[in-house]
């Protein structure tokens, strides 16, 4: 009786659990890829984030901004101050005003957030026969699946079944909630020219980029994580010593 | 009680004109503890360090955080990825919450199970329920200021609430928004009561420990303390089995802080909140999900917000609902089983509410509604009538002198100990 409540009890303790963290939104199954930054130890594979960097720099960032990064985080990247100077001065910002009051352009800086591909989502819709495409910055920890779901979507174009009718300027997806999505499959082999000789596959770019996606959503990751396991160390040692103290200052209680 | 003499002469002069040295000794050193209480009491200490960390954490963020809807969305993230060590006080700040709402509500079926609720301690758990009440308040604020899509959504979904009561319902809503719509004002006011209710709790947390060391704690055989050997000092026998507890329950905070600060959050509140953009699932966080299947459990909206909040007011006469005069359940084999069924009521309550409101969860929701209502208004009030309780011990050292009783097999897994 006893042994059968607590499993009842485990199960919907279960149940709530998986029920609470799923609870909007249909499922697909994300085919699930191995990322070096996931589990306990997991840190960032540099030479795949500066990759993906590229492949946002050159193939994303023709729609989508980030705006809430900034060049001097790309030196987390691996990239010195210098490259990092070189990179932002690739792009002219609105600077100003300055003494005579005039607005200017002038060459970005580390401190400047990345360019927005366009002044505002008016001119983003404009451009994109009416769809707006979102900012980045947060993709992969804003949807569910995170970076799996990056994945999957960048490589999840295909024809649609037979009963499927895609409207002009619509494309569809396996992976996509309702698969009718705005953005062609616009990540191809060889869309990108590697410099480092990694083949530039459809799937080692879209792995690239999500990975590089989540680093720009979480980039404290490496360090929350490495905290996260001398914290928990300190607490196994405190609170075994805590049950040491707690079994010893009870031994004389019970009788 | 004699005044305990002091070595250090700078504390006999302070205690000699205002005696708190002598106050914390008694509440926090001598004060007698049923020797008996299992880890489950540790769960009141707990809550108490998770509300502590709540609010130091909460007025660090509340340096870096802008209350205006053009900026509120981006401070956050400002806070995560510019502000030192940024990422970890919001973390822990989101997690603290979950964290505290876990405790509270393990203290809370706690207090059900062993009938902590009854005399003489009828308004310290009334005291505990305005905690709950303020806890959910606060708790409700605090996620809207972030003004992501689940803020803002969440807001517009809670507030329109009031919106059900006639006549004065849409004047109520206007009120609570400070206009229109879920706005900039609304966020202003929820920030400024965020930061104000949390201490108004700490105040009804200090007259409910006030309330408890007055009786002292119910424990789980539920007899009162006959003589010294029934109890032990607090100090140090419950301040280092607390201590042990809390280590144990630091772990899995810090588990969720490090390694799945976003497991009980809900990704769409990584968008910014955006008044044309309804998202597809509203749901409310993990805490209040039992009472939000309850809401829609209800075919009436009036009624579903009346049922909500009947919810937890009967939590209030619950000392008066049950006529048992035998506290733990331990020694009451019919209340026992209800026990569980309430606690498997609320668990599929709490599932039921993360779910679109149709088909089977809608009619699981209804199910666990009625028990719900029906386990405090018609069980409980019967059950002290119609229950035969099994003979309660003579006093709370017998049945651990004698290692006998069944007092400890109930209570949590503890293995190191017998009482």
């Amino acid at each position: 009786m006893r042994s059968l409540k607590k499993v009842i009890l485990a199960a919907a303790i279960g149940l709530g659990l998986t029920g609470s963290a799923f609870a909007a939104g249909e499922q697909i199954e994300l085919p699930k890829q191995e990322w070096s930054h996931s589990g306990i130890f997991g840190t960032f594979d540099r030479a795949s984030l500066q990759r993906g960097f590229q492949v946002y720099k050159e193939v994303c960032s023709t729609c989508h901004g980030m705006s809430l990064v900034s060049y001097r985080n790309l030196t987390a990247l691996g990239f010195n101050a210098d490259e990092v100077k070189a990179i932002a001065a690739q792009y002219t910002v609105m600077g100003g005003p300055n003494d005579a009051g005039e607005m200017v352009e002038r060459p970005a800086i580390p401190a400047d957030h990345f360019k927005a591909p366009f002044p505002n989502e008016q001119a983003a819709r404009a451009a994109n026969g009416g769809a707006y495409p979102p900012d980045l910055s947060l993709m992969a920890k804003a949807r569910p699946g995170g970076e799996d779901y990056i994945y999957a979507l960048l490589t999840g174009f295909e024809e649609p079944p037979a009963d499927v009718k895609v409207p002009d300027g619509m494309y569809y997806n396996k992976y996509f909630p309702g698969h009718l999505i705005g953005m062609p499959g616009i990540l191809q082999d060889d869309s990108v020219t590697y410099t480092d000789n990694t083949p530039a596959t459809q799937a080692q770019l879209a792995h690239d980029v999500s990975a590089f996606l989540a680093w720009a959503a979480e980039p404290h990751l490496e360090a929350r994580k490495q905290t996260g396991v001398k914290v928990i160390l300190f607490l196994l040692v405190f609170t075994g010593m805590m049950y040491a103290v707690k079994r010893k200052v009870w031994a004389d209680a019970h009788h | 009680m004699a005044a305990p003499q002091f070595k250090n002469p700078v504390v006999r002069w302070i205690d000699y004109r205002l005696p708190i040295f002598t106050q914390l000794n008694h509440e926090y050193n001598e004060y007698p503890m049923p020797k008996n209480c299992n880890y489950l009491w540790s769960f009141g200490a707990i809550a108490m360090v998770v509300l502590i960390t709540m609010i130091v954490s909460g007025i660090t963020l509340a340096m870096n955080y802008t209350p205006h809807t053009a900026y509120a969305f981006n401070s956050v993230e400002r806070i995560m990825r510019d502000v030192n060590f940024g990422w970890l006080i919001r973390y822990i700040h989101m997690n603290g919450a979950s964290m505290f709402f876990i405790a509270v509500f393990i203290h809370i079926f706690r207090g059900l199970y062993f009938g902590s609720y009854k005399a003489p301690r009828e308004i310290l758990w009334m005291l505990g329920v305005v905690i709950l009440l303020l806890m959910m308040a606060t708790a409700f604020m605090g996620y809207v200021l972030p003004w992501g899509q689940m803020s803002f959504w969440g807001a517009t979904v809670i507030t329109n609430l009031f919106s059900a009561f006639p006549i004065i319902g849409d004047h109520i809503v206007t009120w609570l928004w400070g206009g229109f719509s879920v706005d900039n004002p609304t966020l202003n006011r929820f920030f400024a009561l965020h930061y104000l209710l949390p201490f108004v709790l700490l105040g009804v947390v200090f007259l409910h420990v006030a309330a408890v060391h007055v009786h002292g704690s119910n424990n789980p055989v539920g007899i009162d303390i006959k003589g010294p050997q029934d109890s032990l000092p607090f100090h140090p026998y419950f301040t280092i089995k607390d201590t042990f507890g809390l280590g144990v329950f630091m772990i899995i905070f810090a588990g969720f802080v490090f390694f799945a600060p976003n497991f009980m959050g809900h990704p769409d509140n990584y968008i910014p909140a955006n008044p044309l953009v309804t998202p597809a699932h509203i749901v409310p966080e993990w805490y209040f999900l039992p009472f939000y299947a309850i809401l829609r459990a209800v075919p009436d909206k009036l009624g579903g917000v009346l049922a909500m909040f009947g919810a937890i007011a009967v939590l209030f006469v619950v000392p008066w609902l049950d006529t048992s005069k035998v506290r733990s359940a331990n020694y009451r084999p019919l209340y026992r089983q209800f026990f569980w069924v309430l606690v498997v009521a609320c668990i599929l309550l709490g599932y039921a509410g993360s779910q679109p409101a149709e088909g089977i969860w809608l009619i699981v929701a209804r199910v666990a509604s009625i028990y719900y209502f029906a386990h405090f208004l018609i069980i409980l009030p019967l059950l002290g009538k119609l229950e035969r309780p099994r003979p309660l011990p003579a006093s709370i050292s017998e049945p651990v002198l004698k290692g006998g009783g069944r007092l400890a097999t109930a209570a949590a897994a503890k293995p190191m100990e017998k009482a």
